[in-house]
C-alpha cells in the first residue's frame, strides 16, 4: 500500500479502536451502575485511539524516512563496480536517471542494459519495502488495538493517562518554536560555513568589491568571482538610512499629534487609516516604488538638472519609509501614550504650553520607548526584501549617493538564489552567509530593542 | 504706578508668549503635516491603484464573420475529436480578418495585418468547435480577441500620434485598426480570461486563477499546520507550563521569531524542506511549510491574549465542580478563548497571504501556466504574480499587474473584515 493509503487505514483503525473501546465501556457501565467506572468512556476510547494510532504513526514516519535511504544504497550497490567507483554527484545523475524509468517518464533514448536491470530491482525493492512497512503497521495497529481493548475495565484511569498524553502533545507543540530557531540558524549557518571555507570571513566582510560568478570553465575571463560584502552593507544602510529618515520623523510627529492633539473623532478615523499602510503587502509598494515613484523621481530630477538614476536608492527608501510609518507610530503612540498623566499636568501647572510639555517632559520620558520602536524599525527596514528587489538596483556600487542605484543584502540574496544553482558554487553559498548576516544583525537589534523597551517600562509600573 | 523695569518684564513676557503660542502652532501644523503625509500617500496609491487598474477588467475584441471550413477543421468528416483539437483555427481566424481587406496581399502585410488578432483567437475557435462541432460548415458571426498591443492602443494608454518607431504598431497595421474602429468592429468587452486562466507570456491571455489557486493550496497548508500548533503551544505556555528556564527559552524564541526577516525564513525552506527533506520545487506545500512557520508566532501571541482573557473565575468554577485541569481548559476556557484565537489567525493568514520574499526562495517564482490542481503541483501565488507581472516589459502587463493587486487587496479586505466582524460579534467583557 502506498503511505496515504496507509495513513487512512491507521486513522480508520484508531476510530474503530476509539468507538469498540467506548462501547464496551458503555455497556459495562451499564450494567455494573453509572458510578462504578473511574473514567467517562469517552476516555476509554481515546485511550485505545491514541494506543492504536501513536505506535503505528511513529513506523509510519520512520519507513518514510528510512525508504529512500536504503533503496537508495541498495540500488547503488547492485550496480556494476565500474559505475559504483563514479564520483558522488554523477553517481546521483545515474540513481535519478533509475528513477525516471521507474516512474517511466523523461526516458532519453534507449536506457543501457545495467540501467534496466537497476531499474528492474529498484522496483522489485520498492515493492518488497512496501509489503513489509503495511505488514509491520496493521499487525501493530492491531495488536496495540486488541491489548489496549482489553484494559477497559471500571477501575482503569484512562482519563489520567489520556490527559497525559494531550499535555505530551501541547508540550512538543511548544517545542516546534525552539526547532524552527534551530532550524533556521543549523541550516543558514552550515551552508555559510561551507561558503567560508571556500572565501575567507575577512574577504566576505571587509572586502569592497562584489561580483558573484564562478568560473564555469577554467580559463574564463573575469572569471574570478569576489565576494566583498561592504557594498551590500553600505547600500543596505544607505537605503534603511533614507526610509528612516522618512519614517522616524513622519511617525513620530503623525503619533504625537494624533495621542497629544486630535480629536476623539479624528483619531478613531485616522488611526485604522494610518494602519491601513502597514498591512499593504510589500509586494505592492515595490510594484509602486518602480513604476510609480521612481519615474517621478527621475523626472523630478531631471527638471532640476540632476541626474537621478531609474533604480535609484532614493526611490526605495521613500517607498520603505512610507512602509515603516505606522510601524514607528503605532509603536511611539503606545510608550506616549503610558507617560504618566501627572508629568503632563506637573508641566502644565508651571505655565508650560503643549508643545513644550511634549518637547520637555513628554518626549524624554518616552524617549527610550522611541528608541526602541526606532530600533525595530530599523531592523524591519534591513530585512526588507520586495521593495528593494523591484525597485532598487542589482549593480554593487560603493556610494554614499541617494541618486545613484545602489543593491542591498536582500537583494543580492534573491538575485543569486532565484535561477538556476548548483548548491556548492561559492555563488549560491554566498546567499547563506549574506543570509546569516542578516540573520544575526536583524536579531541584536531586535534583543537590544526589547530590552530597552523593558528597562523603561519598569519605570512607571 | 508700575516702574519701568517692570514695564519691561511684562512686555518681554508678552513678546515671549507670542513667540511660544507661535512655536506652539508650528508644532501643532507639523504633527498635523506629518499625518496628512502618511494619508496622503494612501489617497495617492489608492487612486493611482485604481486608476491603472480597472482597464484591465475589459479587453479588446474584433468583430469578424469567421467562416467555420469543414475543409481546414476537418477534411475528412471524421469528427474525432483528437483530429478537431489539433486543427489551425488561427488560420480561420485570419481568412475572416483577411477578408475584411481584400487588397491586403503582399506576404509581409499579410503577417502584420494578422499580427492585429491574439493567439487566443484561435484557441477561441477551437473551444467553439470542440463544444459544438455542428458548427461546423457554418459562418459564425463573432468577437475575437485582438492581440495586446492593439488593446494598449485602443485603450489609449499609448499614444496614437507619435512617429511610427516609436509604437509598437506600425503605420499600416494602426490605418487597419482604424479603419475597424470606424465600422464599429472593435468593442472593449469584459476580460473573463483574467479571472480563469493562468500565467502566459501574452498578456491577453494571462490570468490571476492560476495563482489564486496556487495562493488557495498554500494558506491551506499553512493553516492546518499553524493553527493547531499555534494554539496548542499557547494552552501550554498559558495553562500547564511551569514558571522555569525552559519555558523563558520558548517564550523568548518566539518573540524572537516574530521579529525574523521573511526572506530568512525561505532560506531556511530552501536549505531544510527542499535540500534535506528532497520536497519539490515550486510546489504550494512547501511554500505552505514555510508560511506557517512565519505565522505561528503571530497565532501563539494572539492566542495567548485570548487565554489571558478569560477570567480566572471560570477556571476556578470548573475546578470547584470537579473537573480536571485538562477538562477545564479543553471545555471551559478554549471555547471562550476561541474567537479571540481565530481572530489573531485571521490576520495571521492575511499577512501569510500578502507575503511574497521567501517563496521566491523556494522557487515559487517559476513560469507556470497550468492550474495547479493539488498542494504538490508547481505553483505560484498571488503576490509573487504581480512580482512576475511587474517585471514583464509588455505594456499590457502594467494594467494587469494593477488588477492583481486590486484582487490581492480585496482578499486581504475580506479577511480582515472577517476578523473584525468576529471580533465585534464575539468579544466579551468580563
Amino acid at each position: 500500500m502506498a503511505s496515504s493509503t496507509l495513513l487512512f487505514v491507521v486513522v480508520g483503525l484508531a476510530l474503530l479502536g476509539y468507538y469498540l473501546a467506548r462501547q464496551r465501556a458503555v455497556s459495562a457501565a451499564v450494567a455494573a451502575g453509572p458510578r462504578s467506572f473511574h473514567s467517562l468512556p469517552g476516555y476509554h476510547g481515546g485511550y485505545v485511539a491514541l494506543w492504536c494510532a501513536l505506535p503505528a504513526l511513529t513506523v509510519l514516519v520512520l519507513w518514510q524516512v528510512l525508504e529512500p535511504v536504503w533503496l537508495r544504497s541498495s540500488v547503488l550497490d547492485s550496480l556494476p563496480q565500474t559505475m559504483q567507483a563514479l564520483p558522488d554527484d554523477q553517481l546521483g545523475l545515474v540513481y535519478n536517471e533509475i528513477r525516471n524509468l521507474v516512474d517511466g517518464n523523461f526516458v532519453t533514448g534507449e536506457p543501457s542494459p545495467e540501467l534496466a536491470v537497476a531499474a528492474e530491482r529498484y522496483t522489485e525493492l520498492r515493492a518488497s519495502s512496501r509489503n513489509v512497512a503495511t505488514g509491520a503497521v496493521l499487525v501493530l495497529g492491531v495488536f496495540v488495538l486488541v491489548w489496549a481493548y482489553r484494559r477497559v475495565r471500571a477501575d482503569f484511569r484512562a482519563r489520567n493517562r489520556v490527559e497525559r498524553a494531550i499535555e505530551l502533545l501541547l508540550i512538543a507543540a511548544s517545542c516546534v518554536a525552539i526547532l524552527t530557531t534551530i532550524g533556521i540558524f543549523l541550516s543558514v549557518f552550515v551552508e555559510a560555513l561551507r561558503f567560508f571555507r571556500q572565501v575567507s570571513l575577512l574577504d566576505f566582510l571587509f572586502g569592497t568589491s562584489w561580483s558573484p560568478q564562478t568560473a564555469i570553465r577554467a580559463d574564463q575571463i573575469g572569471a574570478s568571482g569576489a565576494f566583498g560584502a561592504v557594498p551590500l552593507f553600505t547600500g543596505t544602510i544607505l537605503i534603511s538610512g533614507l526610509a528612516m529618515l522618512v519614517a522616524v520623523p513622519v511617525g513620530l510627529m503623525s503619533a504625537i499629534y494624533l495621542s497629544e492633539y486630535a480629536s476623539r473623532r479624528l483619531r478613531a478615523y485616522a488611526k485604522p487609516l494610518l494602519e491601513i499602510l502597514a498591512g499593504i503587502p510589500t509586494v505592492v509598494y515595490g510594484y509602486f516604488a518602480a513604476l510609480t515613484v521612481a519615474p517621478l523621481l527621475r523626472g523630478l530630477g531631471e527638471s532640476i538638472g540632476l541626474n537621478v538614476a531609474s533604480e535609484s536608492a532614493l526611490g526605495a527608501g521613500l517607498v520603505m519609509g512610507i512602509m515603516i510609518i505606522p510601524f514607528v507610530s503605532s509603536l511611539s503612540d503606545d510608550v506616549i501614550n503610558a507617560v504618566p498623566q501627572a508629568l503632563r499636568d506637573g508641566s502644565y501647572g508651571l505655565g508650560a504650553t503643549k508643545s513644550e510639555t511634549i518637547r520637555n517632559v513628554v518626549f524624554p520620558a518616552a524617549l527610550p520607548g522611541i528608541v526602541g520602536a526606532v530600533l525595530l524599525a530599523v531592523s524591519r527596514a534591513i530585512g526588507e526584501t520586495m521593495i528593494v528587489v523591484m525597485a532598487a538596483g542589482l549593480a554593487a556600487n560603493l556610494t554614499a549617493n541617494p541618486f545613484e542605484a545602489v543593491t542591498t543584502v536582500t537583494v543580492q540574496i534573491v538575485m543569486l538564489l532565484t535561477g538556476d544553482q548548483e548548491f556548492d558554487s561559492a555563488k549560491t553559498l554566498a546567499a547563506f552567509a549574506l543570509g546569516l548576516v542578516l540573520f544575526v544583525v536583524t536579531l541584536a537589534l531586535n534583543i537590544v530593542a526589547l530590552r530597552v523597551v523593558r528597562r523603561y517600562r519598569e519605570q512607571y509600573e | 504706578m508700575s516702574s519701568p523695569s517692570s514695564r519691561g518684564v511684562k512686555e518681554a513676557v508678552a513678546r515671549g508668549i507670542a513667540r511660544r503660542y507661535r512655536s506652539e502652532r508650528v508644532f501643532r501644523a507639523l504633527g498635523f503635516g506629518a499625518l496628512l503625509v502618511g494619508l496622503g500617500f494612501l489617497a495617492f496609491f489608492f487612486y493611482t491603484l485604481i486608476g491603472n487598474s480597472y482597464t484591465a477588467f475589459q479587453q479588446t475584441r474584433i468583430r469578424l464573420d469567421v467562416a467555420l471550413d469543414a475543409a481546414v477543421i476537418d477534411p475528412d468528416a471524421t469528427r474525432d475529436p483528437e483530429k478537431l483539437r489539433g486543427a489551425d483555427y488561427q488560420r480561420l481566424a485570419r481568412e475572416a480578418l483577411n477578408a475584411l481587406f481584400p487588397d491586403v496581399t503582399a506576404r509581409a502585410d499579410r503577417r502584420e495585418l494578422y499580427a492585429l488578432l491574439s493567439s487566443g483567437a484561435g484557441i477561441e475557435l477551437q473551444q467553439l468547435v470542440m463544444n459544438e462541432p455542428a458548427a461546423i460548415g457554418e459562418t459564425r458571426t463573432l468577437w475575437l480577441l485582438a492581440d495586446d498591443d492593439v488593446d494598449v492602443l485602443v485603450k489609449g494608454h499609448a499614444p496614437r500620434d507619435v512617429p511610427e518607431a516609436e509604437r509598437r504598431v506600425g503605420d499600416k497595421q494602426l490605418g487597419w485598426l482604424t479603419t475597424l474602429e470606424d465600422r464599429g468592429l472593435v468593442e472593449l468587452r469584459f476580460n473573463r480570461y483574467f479571472f480563469t486562466r493562468g500565467d502566459s507570456r501574452d498578456p491577453e491571455l494571462a490570468g490571476i486563477w492560476g495563482a489564486t489557486v496556487g495562493s488557495f493550496f498554500m494558506l491551506l497548508v499553512t493553516l492546518a499546520l499553524s493553527f493547531p500548533l499555534g494554539v496548542a503551544t499557547a494552552i501550554y505556555l498559558e495553562e500547564f507550563a511551569p514558571r522555569n528556564r525552559w519555558t523563558d527559552l520558548i517564550e523568548v524564541n518566539i518573540n524572537n521569531l516574530a521579529a525574523v526577516p521573511s526572506i530568512v525564513f525561505g532560506l531556511l525552506g530552501l536549505a531544510l524542506f527542499i535540500n534535506v527533506f528532497g520536497l519539490p520545487r515550486s510546489a504550494p506545500v512547501v511554500g505552505g511549510l514555510v508560511l506557517s512557520l512565519m505565522t505561528l508566532p503571530v497565532i501563539i501571541i494572539a492566542s495567548r491574549a485570548a487565554l489571558t482573557a478569560v477570567p480566572p473565575s471560570i477556571r476556578e468554577a470548573a475546578l470547584g465542580l470537579g473537573a480536571s485541569k485538562m477538562q477545564m481548559v479543553l471545555h471551559h476556557v478554549l471555547p471562550l478563548a476561541m474567537p479571540g484565537m481565530l481572530t489573531g489567525t485571521i490576520i495571521g493568514m492575511a499577512r501569510a497571504l500578502g507575503e511574497s520574499a521567501p517563496l521566491l526562495m523556494i522557487g515559487m517564482v517559476a513560469f507556470i501556466v497550468d492550474v495547479p490542481d493539488s498542494p504538490f503541483s508547481s505553483a505560484t501565488a498571488l503576490p509573487v504574480q504581480v512580482y512576475l507581472w511587474a517585471d514583464s516589459p509588455e505594456r499590457a502587463f502594467v494594467e494587469r499587474t494593477s488588477a492583481a493587486i486590486v484582487v490581492l487587496l480585496v482578499f486581504l479586505l475580506l479577511m480582515n473584515a472577517a476578523a473584525i466582524l468576529l471580533r465585534k460579534r464575539f468579544e466579551r467583557r468580563y
